[in-house]
């Protein structure tokens, strides 16, 4: 049985400041130097270990209800945990999909009883994800789930008016609708970024534009209702452009971008190998350069992951019979520090900002928003910042194998995940299954 | 040679040796007895994702010529159109021990994916992948090229100089991606002419000059080799021009063209063709046209890919 007491000795928090994190009955009791532990603490030699407020996911697909076959609420949480995420927001693109309060409400208790991380549902947008009626916002949101993130993510809410109206009606709950930014008609069948190397390989183009053009016809609706947007997976250097415009009118529009966005690029699909079919595509490396300054200059607010998971058998074929996604929970740390910490471009305190603190604000997760004081909830990453290893697949625990970093050189590693003051990773191995939800009680 | 997957990999060395063995094979194709003993015992496999008679039967002719066994897998009717993956296909042809295998796919980039995997390890030729490349059509449209050119001589000769104008859709077409590669490195110049809408996107990154005036190019660069593409009429439904009568007058190949380019260039077509649309009755049964020529020469050169591919020897034949 693991003590529920914990001392993180000698930890770097965010600050740079050095601290002695003692855990107990689910708190951060004191994160000063010297703190004194009671008798029967555990304690963790955290010695150049930097800690993070527990990590928060805004977009992760987590596949249960209906694709089981990919990811389980539980497999997927384990991820979660490994990657030291201690919450995460499950997209509403299930079988069937999230757009009731049982079935949010279901996904929530799924969650609950895993143990590995909150998991906070997110609802659809419009009834089966079909972009035509608004599903049932109001009664997600009042239900036990408390859904604040709306979204049709996997597509795109592209009917102007439902836009609006969706925008407007999420007010009402302090909701926010998060866009998945695609034209489905400059984007039917699209393979890859439209650009020199889509005409080359043959394969059909998704171009920037599919994305701009939503994403700026967006904010004009939001700041034309006074509305909250999220703008998800941002993938392109003029869309980076248009957030920062609308930033600077004062429209309330936050975005993100995924770790895949940050470090790989188009040239990859050279090898026609479906591991980097993803969507949005990767793009160039003028655009992974513009989102890496989007995330430095705080226009781009949050990474997350979009993790999602797919079995062998829809990657194992043709590029266009494969499935889009790539998984990414246990490498996101690992390639945030690789593509903006180690370039200089974030230090630790904005990497527990993109990573926690904003993406716990924008989905009103009111309990993981901390920068350590005392009596806060003691959901607590720690990371080893010198640890560089070339990626394998031993360190994914989720159902799905399909990450595109395989033999890639990352930087840094998750050690530990406390999620509510109880020990999900432990230097570096998972808690056992059935112990968490036990360690949650 | 381990694969053939596209012309973009050729070195102008390969290229040239394949097209000298075509040479070889396309003089045992004037001989009484036409076969050749070279791959007897040898198993190649034509699977075919996507319909088309004419290079399926072309490469047919070319593997029964060498005396290998053909199996030819296709598509329609068969487990493949029901779903099987091209994995299970293609350990289903390793397991029957298939030394070739010759694949078209609707898929860019099927063949690659087919060489690169572990499911099979037979040498793998590209017969037309997605819009990505069909390096057989432009090897024997070289071929034909080098043979007009330079009759009776044309052995370890390549392109140099020669100005080559493609028309047509090519945005989708791999015939007109496979022949920029191989003409480039064979020293061609390459023009493509095109609506707006027809051109790839990016195109300017690439070693070919664009036009979209067809008769201002036809004087201007005066080509030696005209290459017509055939046009699909879903694309006018996909709004890339508005309709068959405007694409032919401003791009298709009609007599007054035919007059204006002169006796000796040649005016090359990959069919099938679409009479009265992008190439006229006359201009397609011109002394200019080699249709009839480019389909006798696909038999050679894909006799040669498949000799250098499988028979194991890299010599060319004596
Ligand atoms: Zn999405």
């Amino acid at each position: 049985m693991t003590s529920s007491t914990h001392l993180l000795k000698g930890a770097t928090l965010p600050s740079g400041a050095v601290a002695d994190i003692l855990v107990q009955d689910g708190r951060i009791m004191s994160a000063a130097l010297g703190t004194s532990a009671p008798a029967g603490t555990t304690v963790v030699d955290a010695e150049g270990l930097v800690a993070l407020p527990g990590l928060v996911d805004l977009h992760t697909h987590l596949r249960e209800p209906g694709f089981e076959q990919s990811e389980t609420v539980l497999t997927g949480t384990r991820a979660a945990a490994a990657g030291g995420f201690t919450a995460v927001f499950a997209m509403a693109n299930t079988q069937p999909v999230a757009d009731t309060a049982g079935v949010v409400e279901q996904v929530q208790a799924l969650g609950r009883a895993a143990g590995y991380a909150t998991v906070r549902p997110i609802g659809a947008v419009t009834v089966g994800l079909a972009g035509e009626r608004l599903s049932e916002i109001g009664a997600m949101a009042q239900s036990r789930a408390g859904v604040r993130v709306f979204s049709d993510d996997g597509k795109c809410v592209h009917d102007s008016l439902l836009m609006r109206r969706a925008l407007e009606y999420v007010k009402t709950f302090d909701g926010v609708i998060a866009q998945h930014a695609q034209d489905p008609r400059l984007t039917e069948n699209a393979q890859m970024n439209e650009g020199a190397l889509s005409s080359e390989l043959g394969l059909k183009g998704w171009p920037a534009v599919a994305e701009e053009s939503i994403i700026a016809r967006d904010v004009l609706l939001a700041e034309h209702v006074g509305a909250r947007l999220h703008i998800c997976h941002l993938s392109t250097a003029g869309s980076v452009d248009v957030v920062r415009w609308a930033k600077a009118r004062g429209v309330q529009v936050t975005a993100e971008a995924t770790p895949h966005h940050l470090l790989l690029t188009e040239e990859l699909i050279r090898s026609y190998d479906a591991r980097y079919k993803v969507n949005p595509p990767l793009r160039r490396d003028e655009d992974v350069q513009a989102l890496r300054e989007g995330v430095a200059d705080g226009t781009i607010d949050i990474i997350a992951t979009d993790h999602a998971p797919h079995p062998r058998e829809s990657k194992e074929c043709e590029w266009d019979a494969a499935a889009f996604g790539m998984v990414g929970l246990e490498s996101a740390l690992p390639v945030v520090q690789t593509a903006l910490v180690d370039t200089g471009l974030l230090d630790w305190a904005g990497v527990a900002r993109v990573l926690s603190t904003a993406p716990a604000r924008i989905g009103r997760l009111d309990d993981h928003s901390h920068s350590f004081e005392d009596g806060a909830p003691a959901n607590i990453t720690l990371v080893d910042p010198a640890a560089s290893s070339s990626f394998a697949l031993d360190r994914l625990h989720g159902r799905s194998t399909n990450t595109p970093y395989e033999g890639v050189t990352l930087s840094g590693s998750v050690r530990w995940t406390f999620h509510h003051g109880y020990p999900t990773l432990r230097d570096g191995v998972l808690a056992p299954a059935g112990d968490t939800a036990e360690g949650m009680r | 040679m381990r694969h053939l997957l596209s012309t973009r990999d050729l070195t102008r060395d390969q290229a040239i040796h394949i097209l000298d063995v075509a040479e070889d094979m396309a003089d045992v194709q004037t001989r009484e007895v036409k076969k050749l003993p070279t791959l007897r015992g040898k198993t190649v496999v034509n699977l075919f994702f996507e319909d088309s008679t004419r290079t399926r039967i072309s490469f047919e002719a070319a593997a029964k010529r060498l005396s290998a066994d053909v199996i030819t897998f296709s598509a329609k009717g068969s487990s493949v159109s029901k779903g099987e993956s091209l994995k299970d296909t293609a350990q289903t042809l390793a397991a029957m021990g298939a030394d070739g295998v010759v694949i078209r796919h609707h898929a860019s980039g099927a063949p690659q994916v087919l060489a690169q995997s572990d499911w099979i390890d037979a040498g793998v030729v590209n017969a037309g992948d997605g819009t990505h490349e069909h390096p057989t059509q432009a090897l024997l449209d070289a071929f034909t090229m080098r043979r007009r050119l330079h009759p009776g001589s044309s052995r370890g000769k390549d392109l140099d100089g020669v100005r080559v104008v493609i028309v047509g859709d090519i945005l989708h077409s791999r015939v007109a991606r496979s022949n920029l590669w191989l003409l480039r490195t064979l020293g061609a110049e390459v023009t493509f002419v095109a609506p707006a809408t027809l051109v790839p996107f990016g195109v300017g990154s690439w070693p070919a000059a664009v036009s979209f005036d067809l008769d201002e190019t036809l004087r201007s660069i005066r080509p030696d080799v005209l290459m017509m593409l055939r046009i699909q009429s879903e694309r006018m439904n996909a709004a890339y021009f508005p309709n068959a009568r405007e694409y032919a007058r401003q791009w298709g190949l009609d007599d007054e063209r035919l007059t204006a380019l002169g006796p000796d260039s040649i005016v090359m077509h990959p069919g099938p063709m679409n009479r009265g649309l992008e190439i006229s009755a006359a201009a397609a049964d011109s002394a200019q046209s080699t249709v009839l020529e480019q389909v006798a020469n696909g038999v050679s050169i894909r006799m040669a890919v498949l000799y250098l591919l499988l028979s194991g020897e890299r010599e060319a034949l004596a």
